[in-house]
């Protein structure tokens, strides 16, 4: 088959990566330490220092070796010549740690010469490995002294009960010391995932990648998938919710009244089309406007109307329009998280009924996977709405930003849609044309998504967005790549 | 285990020879894991002419694990909490920057250096800091009106300190904890 045929369609936000176990990055570091054993004909255990030290780089390794040996195997702690590290028995030695002395008091010291009994080093030492996860960088236990303890010293002073743990941690470092690697942050998730998006790629691109776990997350900032908004707005977005919390806190409230009667009404799913019960006025919960203007043209929650600066002339007036605004953008985006919470409450409480639907209707288990894709699209889409929020906040007014708020729109009216079904009683699922309407809906919300989302990351990439915030990251780091 | 030893030790030597414009006492003679120490406010600073409480307490496996040490006298100050608790922002007290071999007095003497000299880049009271920063007058003015409601005569060691009642947790914890805003 030609190679071409087995690629499936890319689309513009996706990245390139990859998902490795565990097996997967022990293999990788073997390969590289029978590679570095046998080109420099060290044995595995140097080599396996050597390329820590090197923090992997086994390139630079490699040429550092050949050009001065002693210097690097000095520099790691593995230096011939020089007094390998072991314990010793020093008359009039007193413990700076334990403040004890006596004869035949072993102890020992790193290259700085700070000596300590043998006692206090262990104990320093399974507190670091154990209790701080420490293993590849623990310094000397002198006051101010920054040298790091060496592999060949650790070796010697580990205990035995402590050897498996620390050489779990020496393992991480294979991916904590490669920026082209990241552990996929789900709890209990032992993967990494390699993915090569460079620092100042991040206000081009946003790096989302699915571990096999299923999480998917953003390889730029390690937080959940926040597509299409790019890393540096939603570092400072969170930064702003979390300081403006307090005068946003009454937004993420459960109740809130009818507008019409003011009897208060809880929301208990993800559908912001509310009904109030006592005078069965219909309303969006966002907007708290007419539900009925909602379902057409004149669909407009989602846009904040600017007010044009002649309206706030003084500074109170401003500060009150600049709150406005947020509080519209803020609401919604807290919103959507809310719903996506509440959404996934209803399919789990959904899917106990469906099992006892199933007997009743004698649909299959299969059959009744279709609620739980419209589930997870469902809570997939709120999670991009949500970040869509986001990103209007920062976003500046050009002939661009009237697509985004129609495709936004349509995403918010289908999801809403998808919702409001989802919410339906069991018995009314158990109807096969309703099932196929939501079937529909469900592929609908998917497509419009993407269409948003392609939308966005293109514009992205070519740098046609103009936000109201600078996105460059501040200050050098941009590391070997920057050049001028 | 060995930690009985080193802080007999160190008590004696703060104790015969203290730290400057300190004075270090027992509340309890047969408890080594709990001082008071009474700070004299250092001449070329706000605080000249105030006596300050600090409490220290040393966790069971001091000096392995941070000591804890907080002020028992209110004390207007960027990086120490403006309450009961007076936690201290001390890099030195961070678990994670502690090295067993650091002693007592080095941390009371840096303590001391911070009433000298307030560091209003790692802030505790983020609006003290930025008065310390922007206006040194205004500061001033209130760390003194702070020295003469609280920290004129004997220093008070009653409140107990928040921290003292756990375990491990050092101080270093509760002050990244109370970043404030
Ligand atoms: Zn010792
Ligand atoms: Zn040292
Ligand atoms: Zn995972
Ligand atoms: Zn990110």
């Amino acid at each position: 088959m030609p190679k071409d045929m087995m690629q499936k369609k890319k689309v513009a936000y996706d990245i390139s990566f990859k998902v490795y176990t565990p097996e997967d990055i022990q293999k990788q570091q073997d390969d590289l330490i029978n590679e570095v054993n046998m080109i420099l004909d060290i044995s595995k255990e140097e080599a396996a220092i050597l390329l820590r030290h090197f923090r992997w780089n086994k390139e630079r390794l490699i040429e550092d070796y050949m050009d001065r040996p002693r210097h690097v195997l000095d520099a790691a702690g593995l230096a011939q010549s020089s007094r390998l590290p072991r314990l010793e028995v020093i008359p009039g030695f007193v413990c700076d740690i334990c403040c004890e002395d006596g004869d035949g008091l072993e102890s020992f010291a790193i290259k700085c010469g700070h000596r300590y009994c043998v006692d206090c080093y262990r104990h320093y030492l399974s507190q670091k490995i154990v209790e701080e996860g420490e293993a590849a960088r623990i310094q000397c236990p002198a006051d101010g002294c920054s040298l790091i303890i060496d592999a060949r010293s650790l070796d010697i002073l580990v205990t035995s009960e402590l050897k498996e743990r620390y050489f779990q941690l020496l393992n991480r470092t294979y991916v904590e010391d490669k920026d082209t690697l990241k552990w996929c942050p789900a709890p209990d998730c032992q993967n990494a995932v390699e993915c090569a998006v460079k620092k100042k790629d991040l206000e081009k691109v946003v790096p989302t990648v699915a571990c096999a776990c299923q999480h998917r997350f953003c390889f730029g900032c390690n937080n959940n998938d926040h597509q299409p908004a790019p890393c540096r707005l939603v570092k400072m977005w969170l930064q702003k919710c979390a300081d403006d919390s307090e005068t946003a806190n009454w937004i993420s409230a459960n109740t809130k009244e009818c507008p019409k009667c003011n009897s208060t009404i809880e929301k208990n799913g993800g559908c912001n089309h509310m009904t109030c019960r006592k005078c069965r006025h219909e309303f969006c919960w966002m907007c708290m406007g007419l539900w009925s203007e909602h379902g057409t043209s004149w669909y407009n929650c989602n846009r904040f109307e600017e007010k044009s600066g002649t309206e706030a002339r003084d500074a109170q007036a401003k500060s009150r329009v600049s709150l406005e605004r947020y509080l519209h953008y803020y609401n919604r985006y807290a919103n959507h998280e809310q719903s996506a919470r509440l959404d996934k409450d209803i399919y789990q409480k959904t899917e106990k009924k469906m099992v006892q639907l199933q007997r009743e209707s004698g649909m299959s288990w299969i059959e009744v996977q279709y609620l739980n894709s419209a589930s997870t699209a469902l809570q997939t889409c709120r999670q991009t709405l949500m970040w869509t929020y986001a990103f209007a906040f920062y976003l500046a007014r050009n002939n661009l930003t009237e697509i985004f708020e129609d495709n936004q729109k349509d995403l918010e009216m289908a999801v809403e849609a998808l919702s409001e079904m989802f919410e339906k009683p069991v018995t009314e699922l158990a109807d096969p044309k309703l099932k196929v309407v939501i079937m529909d809906k469900t592929a609908y919300c998917n497509k419009r998504r993407v269409i948003l989302l392609e939308d966005t990351a293109q514009n992205l990439a070519e740098g046609r967005w103009s936000f109201s915030v600078d996105l460059t990251t501040p200050g050098p780091n941009g590391g070997s790549s920057s050049r001028r | 285990m060995a930690s009985q030893k080193r802080i007999s030790k160190e008590l004696a030597d703060c104790t015969e020879n203290p730290p400057q414009g300190m004075r270090i006492s027992l509340p309890n003679d047969s408890d080594l894991h709990k001082w008071h120490v009474t700070l004299e406010g250092p001449s070329q600073s706000a605080y000249s002419g105030g006596t300050f409480g600090l409490f220290v307490t040393l966790p069971p496996d001091y000096p392995f694990k941070t000591p804890q040490i907080t002020f028992s006298t209110r004390i207007y100050h960027p990086n120490v909490t403006n309450d009961a608790t007076g936690s201290i922002c001390l890099g030195l007290l961070k678990p994670e920057q502690w090295k067993p071999a650091t002693r007592i007095r080095s941390v009371l003497e840096a303590i001391r250096s911070l009433l000298v000299e307030p560091n209003p880049d790692d802030p505790l009271e983020a609006r003290i800091a930025d008065e310390y920063k922007n206006d040194r007058k205004e500061f001033e003015k209130n760390a003194k009106t702070y020295v003469t409601r609280y920290a004129k005569g004997t220093p008070k060691f009653e409140a107990v300190p928040a921290a003292a009642a756990g375990g491990s947790d050092g101080v270093g914890d509760s002050s990244t904890g109370r970043r404030a805003n």
